[in-house]
């Protein structure tokens, strides 16, 4: 009983035992200071479904053999661009919303197919350099948001200044339209089915996808590339498409974050987005080496609810926000322990 | 030094010009965009010379803290930021106990040791875990630690530990404020020997002392351990059947690291003369990588010519690039933002040329 136990914590890992008892903790010091449990609830699944497709972007690059997605402000930048154009042409509702995520695609297939380029000869190194091209790319396009051709007045600066704005906020255009879609309020607590249903959708297609000859064919790359090759699978291609899929759901995945945040953020803001979103996913169970789809939806929900109710609860006790340094701390912590791990679970 | 060019691919047929360019390609290109970005922003000589003197004097010891990781295989050490909270935390010590002058600054380069010398062996006990990713994992240990700086100085002070400092407190009296006035040890290294050449104020002690530990790193490569070190970062197998303990010499290599980088932060203030308590760190690590990577030197090899080269450089570039901006497009922001490119994308640039060659 006892080596069986212990087997099962072995397989569940420490640190993701050790982040449920934070939560639960944090539950239950919420409710007895007299927070709304319902609504520590809702807020979190509101974070659950904001930012879980772009952990969601992690699963192809892991499962190809890549690694881990540093490069994921790649996706992002290209996301941005999508929705910019949606809103210069002034689309609304959920024609705004999904012209965003169509005008997106292209660029975050070229790109993303370029980015894997670079990944396949970089082979050792991917994260590494993933880094350094998502930071440089998001520095570049600093400059391009200065320069860009927008002229709708809400999306550049009225006077005195060039470009576009640092913060667009997307009221008049696709704000909180997943959020508001299919809501349903039991009392306090308040379920955004459609904002969650999207993400949950999503997942279903990867999980699908997986299973297709492409998706085993990838998988084969990645578990083991001279077999891969052997059996006649072209792993670099194999690689490509999974970065070029990783970036695609990056871009999607801004898109969803900024409706529900009912802001679009320019300029340096992306910089730091791939980090959360790694460790979302280790926190769910994923290695360097293997990811699925359940990784990302523990996950996400775990980080996600820690980070939401961290803030309401230990500003109420010590009245300070702790949340962001908690999210430095957890985040990058289980960063090191994946990294650190013999072989990294390779 | 030399023995080790003939190594390298780009070392054999050395002597012709066209061959000398192709290998300092990277020096070359940053210095021609130096002397466009100087040319089209009509950047007046004496201005810049004062900038870059003083940039070159305060950042020197933060980049020659990177060569020693370099040379014994462990990359590019990001995790020099946390030599730098180091640093801080000493001389936030010292402004709270406000010791004044020199004395100041020497009691917070003693004071810094310990601390640094403890972070540096765990970094090196992390890095030990995490051969052949050396690099992204010195970053985020960089990241990683950078949470705990934070946490100590903005929630345990004044809670857990003890401190009562209006000046330096925020008005609750729990945390830090974002900036301490280090007026107590403002420039006293720089004004120790300054001396006034046309109108060109150079910080002789500075420059002194970096050029001491220029030589002390150049000695140390030629001891017992140095050459360990290099017989480490040549090849970890080859190394261990010769005896080397590996783990050991990595762990000391990053200790010395973190020491220098603690000594090179606070050389830094000194000259700012102004902590940001929660921001002076954060992009040590990120511009004395990239001015070592303009400067020729890649992840595995990296000389004291080549950080003094990219010193140079990457510095002249920073100060030009914004007024350059200012001058073509009329945008000062584009310049500030490019910069950042640079920074970026240089490092990007290396570590991909790094991993390519390493592969073929």
């Amino acid at each position: 009983m006892k080596q069986r136990l212990e087997k099962l914590v072995e397989r569940f890992g420490i640190p993701r035992l050790i982040i449920m008892a934070f939560v639960l903790a944090l539950f239950i010091l919420g409710s007895l200071t007299g927070l709304s449990t319902a609504q520590l609830l809702s807020a979190s699944l509101v974070r659950f479904g904001m930012n879980g497709v772009l952990v969601l972007a992690m699963v192809p690059t892991i499962t190809c053999g890549v690694g881990l997605n540093f490069g994921l402000p790649v996706g992002v930048l290209c996301g941005l661009v999508g929705a910019l154009i949606s809103m210069q042409l002034e689309l609304k509702g959920f024609v705004g919303f999904i012209s965003a995520i169509l005008f997106s695609l292209p660029l975050a297939a070229i790109f993303g197919w370029l980015y894997g380029w670079l990944l396949n000869r970089v082979r050792g190194q991917e994260m590494m350099v993933g880094t350094y091209v998502g930071f440089s790319s998001v520095a570049f396009m600093c400059i391009f948001w200065l320069l860009a051709p927008f002229d709708n007045p809400e999306l550049i600066w009225a006077i005195g200044g060039q470009g576009l704005r640092y913060t667009l906020t997307l009221d008049n255009h696709f704000g909180k339209v997943l959020n508001e879609f299919l809501l349903l309020k039991i009392g306090d607590l308040e379920i955004p089915f459609g904002l969650v249903g999207a993400f949950l959708l999503l997942c279903l297609l990867s999980q699908l996808f997986l299973r297709t000859k492409v998706g085993l064919a990838m998988q084969a790359a990645g578990d083991n590339p001279r077999f891969a090759r052997a059996a006649g699978i072209d792993v670099p291609r194999m690689r490509s498409l999974g970065a070029m899929l990783s970036t695609i759901l990056g871009a999607v995945g801004i898109i969803i974050y900024a409706q529900s945040y009912g802001f679009l953020q320019l300029y340096m803001a992306p910089l730091m987005m791939a980090f959360p979103a790694v460790a979302a996913i280790l926190i769910g169970g994923a290695s360097l080496a293997r990811a699925t789809v359940g990784h990302v939806i523990l996950g996400t929900f775990l980080f996600q609810t820690l980070l939401t109710i961290a803030l309401p609860v230990t500003s109420h006790i010590i009245g300070g926000d702790i949340s962001e340094v908690a999210r430095l701390i957890v985040s990058n912590g289980m960063i090191l322990y994946a990294l650190t791990r013999a072989g990294g679970g390779r | 030094m030399k023995g080790e060019t003939a190594l390298q691919p780009g070392g054999i047929g050395a002597s012709t010009p066209l061959s000398l360019l192709k290998r300092n390609a990277v020096p070359v290109l940053f210095a021609v965009l130096c002397a466009l970005g100087v040319l089209l922003a009509e950047i007046d000589p004496l201005f810049l010379a004062n900038e870059i003197i003083s940039r070159l004097a305060r950042n020197s010891f933060l980049i020659l803290s990177l060569l020693i990781p370099v040379s014994a295989g462990l990359g590019l050490n990001f995790a020099i930021v946390i030599g730098a909270m180091a640093g801080q935390v000493a001389v936030i010590t010292i402004t709270h106990y406000k010791i004044r002058g020199l004395a100041g600054l020497l009691w917070a380069m003693a004071g810094s040791v310990p601390l640094a010398v403890v972070m540096g062996y765990l970094a090196g006990l992390v890095l030990n875990r995490a051969k052949g990713r050396e690099m992204i994992t010195s970053m985020i240990l960089g990241f990683f630690v950078n949470g705990l700086y934070q946490l100590v100085f903005l929630f345990l002070v004044g809670t857990v530990i003890p401190m009562k400092n209006r000046s330096m407190m925020l008005p609750g009296g729990v945390g830090l404020r974002n900036t301490v006035d280090l007026y107590p040890i403002a420039q006293v290294l720089d004004k120790l020997w300054r001396i006034n050449l046309g109108g060109v104020r150079i910080p002789m002690a500075t420059l002194l002392l970096a050029g001491a530990l220029c030589a002390a790193i150049h000695y140390l490569m030629r001891t017992r351990l140095g050459q360990q070190m290099r017989a480490v970062g040549q090849d970890r197998h080859i190394a261990a059947v010769a005896g080397i303990d590996v783990d050991r010499t990595r762990i000391i290599a990053m200790i010395l690291s973190t020491v220098l980088a603690a000594w090179g932060q606070l050389i830094f203030l000194q000259n700012i003369s102004t902590l940001n308590t929660y921001n002076s760190h954060e992009q040590v690590g990120t511009f004395a990588i990239a001015a070592l990577l303009v400067g020729g030197a890649t992840a595995r090899r990296a000389t004291i010519w080549q950080a003094m080269l990219g010193l140079l450089l990457f510095h002249t570039l920073f100060v030009v690039s914004p007024l350059a901006g200012q001058a073509i497009v009329g945008i000062p922001q584009i310049g500030e933002y490019f910069r950042v490119f640079v920074a970026y994308g240089v490092i990007g640039v290396a570590l991909a040329l790094h991993a390519w060659q390493s592969r073929s």
